[in-house]
């Protein structure tokens, strides 16, 4: 079995950023470095014994709930699965609450906005006729986008949220649904019993044409879903067929 | 104080599986409803469930059927389940899963392409429908998405700290806002609670910090009677190494699946515990099994046994047990294609609750009632794995629907009583008032490990009374902790109220501990190692009276002959 080596006596320094809405600055906790710790570790040890209101979102510390998203040393990340053995230790930890969305308190942000978008998807629409009965290999393509645990790293890291800011819910024109909710559209629209069309959705309301495929999304999911090869630009071409194919205009949409 | 009200027919308390499935059936048998969290949507503990939902669907063994699942649970529970609710779960749990399939659910499949079932603990046939070891997930997004589409209203990030009353009913619940700090009253007509468990009462566990018993003890509080408190899970197979990760879940699914557990000499010591069911024999004895392997010296380098599914191939592995692969992988250095796993017992689950009324999921207190983890007697002693996801759905659909009748039957809407909400406020910010005292987060770890060291897998008399003149020592330790800071998402002062719950249920837990003086589920009592007949035939409750916890017992409902004879039919 191979384990790493006991650390003897090691201490990190956390550079935790503090503060309200916007308004704070960087303080310094040092902690005591355990074997396979991971960031979230260090952060509830800095809560135990140096800042009791420290805030952090988290849960299950275990990869699976995606609540304790931040950036360490300025990369979107789960504390909870990284660990502190593979951080350059010689020099503070520097932990920031996500970019993309408004501050609240310390490592938390605001992330209603992504919970609204949800709402807004069509859900889904099972075929009227069906038996309820479909393969494996229909149920991988769907289950692999069904992974999602939600941390909206995705979001965060996705420069048309980020720097763009394209979150306007009153103004289709400024609106990217982000990685996140293509990401379950395509959960639905590949969905082998659904009887659904997202298209319009996603071109009208989703601003999906303002993905440029730079795959930053892909890069940093925890749940390694191939988020723009395997949903988002399948999903761009179903709006390509749908709204710009000169054939489907003169003879309508494809049943699907 | 300023705070916000909202005026509501029916509360659902917690968006886990059950709070979720109650919100969605009191929607749709028209009643307004709002549903409160204390994460964010999607992130209660449900999500966590690896293994899957037991249904007798019989897609992979034909001749399942209810009656099967029925006798399992009532033995896995050694018989000490409220046998109604074992009855209704059983048979409604097939429904409940197909109808997650019609909202969208995609489980794993078999070659037919129906829904795949696989093995589980203490299940006679295949049962567990699932989707990799991630059913939680599926179930929860879901649930959670037919949810918003219900038109149920969502308060997230909301802790109620309080139950309101109007006289002998249920009239609300007073609570605080985790990101403002601001206090906010809701008016209803029925409350559900939906509030999972209390796993962080102790040392070593699978539970998230949601899990302090929020729900038992607003209803003991309240008035509601709680029931088989002294039954607390431990799943036999939790991390164990680092020490970070101590606890976390590692799903009974890689059993399920082919794994075996040995000890430090390469033995399959199940061998020695059941050699009947083996490795996937019920988990009070897994886990007690685990616990004596270690203690006599034949234990993993870190204090656990090995867990081995290496011979079912990488390919397979990757498949069936994604998350446990990455889990091993990234937070152990274990390749569990490679290498085997170390685990150890955690503290995974409350059998014990709120008494209910098998068909409507009612407390004892009017207007009041509970589903899921929070509520007591669906799993007797011991609950069998995939049997809770199944308890969410079918019970919170229950909850969901009689507290929608309750609240339509209502004559007027419950009266508000100011006096009940200053008092609930006074003592939310108490802890603010103080100028000295204790971190919350030093109490809570004191109580931890009291709990771990005196009532946990195995317990004496002895321990059960120093754990509750200990808890006495706690309580008033708790009472006096300061929290600095602002009302702003301040964990510190949210841990000082959660302390309180997590107080409460040790003591329920430690009290009825001591009151059952045999062995038998997930309580074994090394001064008392047989399983005593005449306390088959008892619940242990516990309930307010004034400001004293009183504990007693009360006769089980009978069985009907005909169920009795299912029962009794494999047991012969």
């Amino acid at each position: 079995m191979s384990h790493p080596p006991p650390e003897t006596n090691r201490t990190a320094v956390l550079r935790v950023y503090r503060g309200e809405a916007g308004k704070g600055d960087f303080r310094d906790y040092p902690v005591p470095v355990a074997p396979g710790m991971v960031v979230l570790d260090a952060v509830h040890h800095a809560q135990a014994h140096d800042a009791p209101d420290l805030a952090v979102r988290w849960n299950c510390k275990a990869g699976k709930c995606g609540s304790c998203s931040a950036e360490v040393n300025g990369r979107p990340r789960l504390m909870c699965k990284t660990r502190l053995d593979e951080l350059p230790l010689e020099a503070p930890v520097t932990i920031t609450p996500l970019k993309a969305f408004p501050h609240l308190k310390d490592l938390v942000t605001d992330v209603s906005w992504n919970y609204e978008i949800n709402r807004r998807i069509p859900p889904f629409q099972p075929r009227p006729d069906t038996d309820w009965k479909y393969s494996q290999e229909e149920a991988d393509r769907v289950q692999e986008f069904r992974k999602c645990i939600e941390c909206f790293l995705c979001q965060d890291v996705c420069h048309v949220l980020r720097d763009h800011d394209k979150k306007d819910l009153a103004d289709p024109r400024h609106l990217f649904v982000g990685p996140r909710f293509l990401v379950r559209v395509a959960g639905l629209e590949m969905h082998p019993l659904d009887a659904g069309s997202r298209t319009r959705f996603l071109k009208e309301q989703g601003g999906i044409g303002l993905c440029n495929i730079t795959k930053c999304c892909t890069e940093v999911c925890p749940e390694q879903i191939t988020i723009t090869d395997n949903a988002i630009i399948p999903l761009k071409e179903r709006v390509v067929d749908d709204f710009y194919d000169p054939l489907r205009l003169l003879f309508g949409r494809r049943g699907r | 104080m300023k705070h916000d009200t909202h005026e509501i027919d029916v509360l659902v308390v917690g968006a886990g599986g059950a709070g979720l499935r109650a919100a969605i059936e009191a929607a749709a048998a028209g009643a307004r409803v709002g549903l409160v969290c204390k994460s964010l949507l999607g992130k209660a503990h449900t999500v966590m469930a690896e293994g899957g939902i037991a249904a007798a669907l019989a897609n992979v063994a034909a001749q399942d059927d209810w009656r099967t699942h029925f006798r399992d649970t009532m033995l896995g529970g050694k018989m000490l389940n409220n046998w109604r609710m074992a009855q209704l779960h059983a048979q409604e749990a097939p429904e409940r899963v197909r109808e997650l399939e019609r909202w969208g659910a995609v489980f794993d499949r078999t070659p037919q392409g129906t829904i795949l079932q696989r093995p589980f603990g203490g299940h006679t046939h295949p049962r567990l429908a699932h989707v990799g070891d991630r059913t939680g997930l599926e179930m929860i997004r879901t649930l959670q998405d037919r949810c918003v589409q219900s038109g149920v209203q969502v308060f997230m990030e909301c802790t109620i700290t309080h139950l309101l009353r109007d006289g002998a009913r249920v009239a609300g619940a007073f609570g605080y806002w985790r990101e403002s700090g601001r206090c906010v009253v809701f008016r209803a007509r029925a409350v559900i609670l939906a509030t999972g468990g209390v796993g962080k009462a102790f040392e070593i566990t699978s539970n998230s910090w949601e899990y302090t018993g929020d729900g038992h003890a607003l209803a003991y509080e309240a008035g509601a009677e709680l029931i088989d408190m002294e039954f607390m899970q431990f799943h036999p197979t939790g991390m164990v190494w680092p020490p970070g990760v101590k606890g976390i879940l590692v799903t009974e699914a890689v059993r399920g699946e082919g794994g075996i557990l040995r000890n430090s000499k390469g033995e399959r010591f199940m061998e020695k515990y059941d050699p009947k069911r083996l490795d996937l024999s019920t988990r009070d004895i897994v886990a007690r099994s685990i616990h004596t392997e270690v203690r006599e010296g034949r234990g993993s380098p870190h204090g656990g046994v090995f867990l081995d599914i290496t011979h079912k191939g990488a390919d397979y592995i990757k498949r069936k047990l994604p998350s446990m692969y990455t889990q091993f992988l990234e937070l152990a250095d274990v390749d569990i294609t490679r290498d085997p796993m170390e685990v150890g017992p955690t503290a995974h689950y409350m059998m014990g609750g709120v008494r209910v009324d098998a068909e409507t999921a009612a407390s004892t207190l009017p207007g009041l009632f509970a589903a899921g983890e929070v509520a007591g007697g669906m799993h007797g002693a011991n609950r069998l794995g995939g049997n809770s996801l199944s308890d969410l759905l079918v019970f919170g659909r229950r909850a969901g629907l009689a507290a929608a009748e309750y609240a339509r039957a209502l004559p007027g809407v419950p009266a508000l009583d100011p006096v009940q909400v200053d008092s609930a406020e006074r003592a939310l910010m108490a802890p603010f008032e103080r100028p000295h005292g204790e971190s919350p987060y030093d109490v809570h770890q004191a109580l931890q490990k009291t709990m771990h060291a005196l009532v946990g897998i195995f317990r004496t008399e002895k321990d059960l009374q120093s754990a509750i003149e200990e808890l006495g020592r706690l309580k008033t330790r708790a009472a006096r902790v300061r929290v600095e800071g602002s009302r702003l998402y301040n964990p510190g002062w949210h841990l000082a109220r959660d302390l309180e719950c997590m107080m409460l249920c040790s003591e329920a837990i430690a009290r009825c501990a001591l009151l059952r003086r045999e062995s038998r589920g997930a309580h074994s009592r090394l001064d008392f190692p047989k399983t005593d007949e005449a306390l088959g035939k008892v619940n242990n409750f516990a309930r307010r009276e004034g400001e004293q916890m009183k504990v007693g017992s009360s006769p089980l409902p009978g069985m009907p002959a005909d169920l009795r004879r299912i029962v009794e039919e494999v047991k012969a």
